[in-house]
């Protein structure tokens, strides 16, 4: 006897739902993460609109900081920051387990790698502080 | 170039550009989104800000900025809509988003040009 129909290859796919990583915490930590890319990439686009208005002129300046503060944009930004600190936040934490410092054959800490970001971040922000508001 | 050529930069960018944003964003976010448009500090004098734009060094550092961090979250996003989504068609989604990165660099360079 023969059987018809069985020659084409069939692979068991389980369908994944898009919601699935609404169902537990860490999964929605995750995406909520990965999702932070939209807001990274929607502030470099409000950095170069802020530096095409100083290159132009005074009244381009302030006519980008008047649009600035318009209701939807600073609301857009506050979502930023939030977004952006989860950034900080899960990159500072993630990095000893991407990256292995050794010095004189000994694992730094992973304790003081991420102190040592932290450092950064203070550093970094202190002088942009400085630069800008001087 | 292949793709076995690409990726590992492709990996190399997504990572500068991710410690890049994290250093970085946090600090102008908080500046140029909210602090100086809602006037809780003065914003910055137009002369001041020209000349700190202007300088050969800043520029090239905002280019630098501007161009990993596109790259980063390009990265990021595909994966996001790849597995977090669960958009299976690969590769519509990544010359969307590397796509959006190229343009937003080339733009960035333009920028910068008229800043200079």
């Amino acid at each position: 006897m023969t059987q018809s129909g069985g020659t084409e290859l069939r692979l068991y796919r389980p369908r994944v739902s898009t919601w699935w990583w609404t169902r537990k915490r860490t999964y929605f930590v995750f995406v909520m993460r990965e999702l932070s890319s939209i807001f990274v990439a929607w502030f470099v686009v409000f950095l170069l609109l802020f530096v095409f208005a100083v290159g132009r002129s005074e009244a381009a300046y302030q006519r980008f900081l008047d649009w600035a503060s318009s209701p939807w944009v600073v609301a857009l930004n506050i979502v930023t920051l939030a977004f952006v600190l989860l950034h900080t936040v899960t990159w500072f934490a993630v990095t000893p387990q991407a990256m292995a410092v050794r010095v004189m054959d000994r694992t730094v800490p992973s304790f003081h790698i991420i102190a040592g970001q932290y450092t950064g971040l203070v550093v970094v922000s202190a002088f942009v502080l400085w630069l800008v508001t001087r | 170039m292949s793709r076995r050529r690409v990726e590992p930069l492709v990996w190399l960018m997504f990572s500068a550009g991710g410690v890049l944003a994290a250093v970085f964003l946090p600090i102008l976010v908080l500046l140029f989104g909210l602090a100086f448009p809602l006037g809780w500090l003065d914003p910055p004098d137009y002369e001041h800000l020209r000349a700190v734009i202007s300088h050969p060094v800043t520029l090239v550092v905002l280019f630098g900025l501007f161009v990993l961090m596109l790259v980063h979250s390009a990265h990021r996003f595909q994966y996001t809509l790849y597995d977090g989504l669960q958009i299976k068609k690969k590769r519509t989604v990544a010359v969307l988003c590397y796509g959006g990165a190229v343009v937003g660099s080339v733009a960035a360079v333009a920028v910068l040009w008229v800043a200079a």
